[in-house]
């Protein structure tokens, strides 16, 4: 590269630059703090004006996250024996004393079995259906992937009303089988473009040099094609997950106990005269926390990522 | 020089050298695509089909033993007709006007000024991307914790900027704020979406065409006007199909932000579709509506896609 380009920004500008983007990032990243800050804030710290930015940090939020709690007589509570662990003492400094477990551990596990279930299907079904897509003369292949594309347009309230019914009459009803499948319908339009592009990207002349040592389609597929697609199905696959960690729609309509996931859940955590913030920004915090670690992750394959593939770097 | 090996491989005649290992490739493509549409024509196709059924009846999922009508075009006729759903329609133009133009104007200025790689720039677009991310569920209902009047932090900056006192507004409360609110998260959790695209649209662009218009003399201004903006637009406009698509079926971030109210200022279609089908169990009205709210996102982006390809092409 010549010593001067015209094409290099000035280091002014960068700068300049630097500056605006910084100064968006901070506001931009502000609310995110305040969920993760507010996590460990006491009841009385949380909803206090001005907003408290330094504070003693209490975790009461996750305490009542994981916890019920109610409150017993004056008389009773004097005769109580001491607190035995340190959650319990957090409860009783409020006044009260555990019940019991909350649902949240529930609710949250039924998002783990419901993403990774769902994520492992779409990814199986997806990859075999792309490497088809991708090597085969498919009949009308460009019709078949359109119209897997075009399942993604309808809006989730309408595909909602029958297939209530639908669950309704085969006892799929708010069970993690039958949420299971249904985002494994609605991530593998996701799956099937993505690794399409990734299958295409991968030279047939190696699956030609398999073949011509003896193997199988089969063999070549898993031997040589699977291999080279892994960072793209990992990627793939994170994508599902994350679709089908933050599904909101499908879930509040289809579930209502047994396979309700987190989404749903966190924001009807109440407490006393409304909602209990603290453990509400507890519970978002978990929640939230693994998906910022994969996006930082995935941060080479994010914009194929959302995008459909369509625009690759 | 060619490689031999894939000369070889395409000298080998396909069907007969496969036939002998076993499946046909013809076979394997089809074992291979075969679940994948199977699984759409049950979840997808098939419930389609149902809704279109169901639009032309008089059915209730809450009442499934009472006898069933055939209204014909009766459901499309008054939903068409009702004024109540073309103030939602037009509520829901409102948020995706907006958005759609608070992200293009922010997202392309982000992407342009990153493109001007400073130091960290890297890290600092991860950063800005985490909001698209995250449940917008989940943290729809924990920006009504930030907008509340009395104690939120929404408030409290406004008053520290303008001097409003905080508790004389609320932003999802009556008074008009709502439909601004909802764009505001919107617009927050959104706009590195269109930064990122627009980003790879700029870095697209070949540093030799700036070169050349530099010989010629041209203006930073009419390089920016002839050259960036030009290159970019196909870019940006998938950034739009995208976004568009989405707000159109936008229901959680807004359902758990202010559940369509206060009133129906914020009643988003299919939010309203929610309460017709789900709360108030007019199946077969709320079939029609889907159905016309379908046909609507589909038509629009078709036209809209068409445009698109006339762009790409120039």
């Amino acid at each position: 590269m010549s010593a001067y380009s015209v094409t290099e920004p000035t280091g002014r500008s960068k700068l300049v630059a630097g500056l605006l983007v910084t100064l968006y990032a901070v506001v931009t990243l502000l609310p995110l703090v305040w969920i993760i800050s507010t996590g460990f804030k006491s009841g009385p710290d949380s909803i206090s004006y001005p907003p408290k930015v330094v504070f003693d940090p209490s975790l009461e939020g996750y305490v009542n996250l994981f916890t019920t709690r109610t409150r017993v007589a004056a008389e009773e509570f004097q005769n109580l024996p001491p607190p035995e662990t340190w959650y319990d003492e957090i409860v009783r400094d409020s006044g009260m004393v555990i019940a019991g477990p909350s649902r949240f551990g529930e609710r949250f596990l039924n998002s783990v079995i419901i993403g990774f279930g769902s994520t492992f299907l779409s990814i199986f079904l997806g990859t075999l259906a792309a490497y088809a897509f991708s090597r085969f003369k498919v009949p009308l292949k460009d019709d078949l992937l359109f119209f897997i594309l075009s399942t993604r347009m309808m809006p989730p309230i309408a595909v909602a009303i029958p297939i209530y019914l639908m669950y309704r009459e085969l006892g799929l009803s708010d069970t993690h089988l039958g949420m299971i499948l249904l985002y494994t319908a609605v991530n593998i339009s996701l799956a099937v473009w993505l690794l399409k592009g990734f299958i295409d990207e991968i030279p047939r002349e190696y699956e030609e040099a398999a073949l011509i040592d003896g193997y199988t389609r089969f063999q070549a597929f898993r031997k040589v094609v699977l291999p080279q697609a892994a960072t793209g199905i990992a990627s793939t696959a994170i994508f599902c997950l994350i679709f089908a960690w933050n599904e909101y729609a499908f879930a509040v309509l289809l579930t209502s106990g047994t396979a309700q996931t987190a989404p749903p859940f966190i924001p009807t955590i109440i407490g006393v005269g409304g909602q209990d913030w603290p453990a509400v920004a507890a519970g978002a915090t978990i929640f939230l926390l693994p998906v910022m670690i994969f996006t930082i992750l995935l941060r080479k394959h994010l914009l194929r990522g959302i995008t459909f593939g369509a625009v690759r770097k | 020089m060619p490689d031999p090996i894939a000369a070889v491989a395409r000298a080998t005649p396909d069907p007969i050298a496969r036939k002998v290992r076993g499946l046909s490739d013809r076979a394997i493509a089809w074992l291979f695509v075969a679940p994948t549409i199977f699984l759409l024509l049950a979840i997808n196709i098939f419930p389609l089909i149902w809704t279109v059924r169901l639009s032309f009846t008089n059915y209730r999922a809450n009442r499934p033993n009472e006898e069933v009508e055939w209204v014909g075009l009766r459901n499309y006729v008054r939903i068409l007709t009702d004024d109540g759903i073309w103030a939602n329609m037009q509520t829901t133009a409102h948020f995706l006007f907006w958005t759609l133009f608070f992200q293009v104007l922010i997202g392309f200025t982000l992407a342009w000024l990153i493109n001007r790689k400073f130091k960290g720039n890297d890290l600092l677009t991860t950063l800005i991307v985490l909001p698209m991310m995250l449940s917008p569920a989940v943290v729809g209902n924990f920006w009504t914790f930030l907008y509340q009047p009395q104690i939120g932090l929404v408030n409290y900056v406004v008053e520290l900027v303008t001097g409003t006192p905080a508790s004389s507004f609320s932003m999802l409360g009556p008074g008009g704020y709502a439909p601004w609110s909802i764009v505001i998260v919107d617009t927050w959790m959104w706009t590195p979406f269109v930064m990122l695209i627009c980003l790879a649209g700029l870095r697209s662009i070949p540093d030799y065409i700036y070169e050349a218009a530099e010989i010629d003399r041209a203006s930073k201004w009419r390089q920016f006007w002839t050259i960036t903006i030009p290159m970019v637009l196909p870019f940006l406009m998938l950034a739009v199909l995208f976004r568009g698509i989405e707000n159109f079926k936008m229901f959680d971030m807004v359902v758990l932000l202010t559940g369509g109210g206060p009133g129906n200022e914020t009643l988003l279609a299919s939010i309203d579709l929610k309460r017709e089908a789900f709360e108030k169990w007019r199946t077969g009205y709320s079939s029609a509506y889907a159905i016309i709210l379908f046909v609507t996102v589909f038509g629009l982006a078709s036209i809209y896609v068409k445009a698109l390809n006339k762009v790409k092409e120039r």
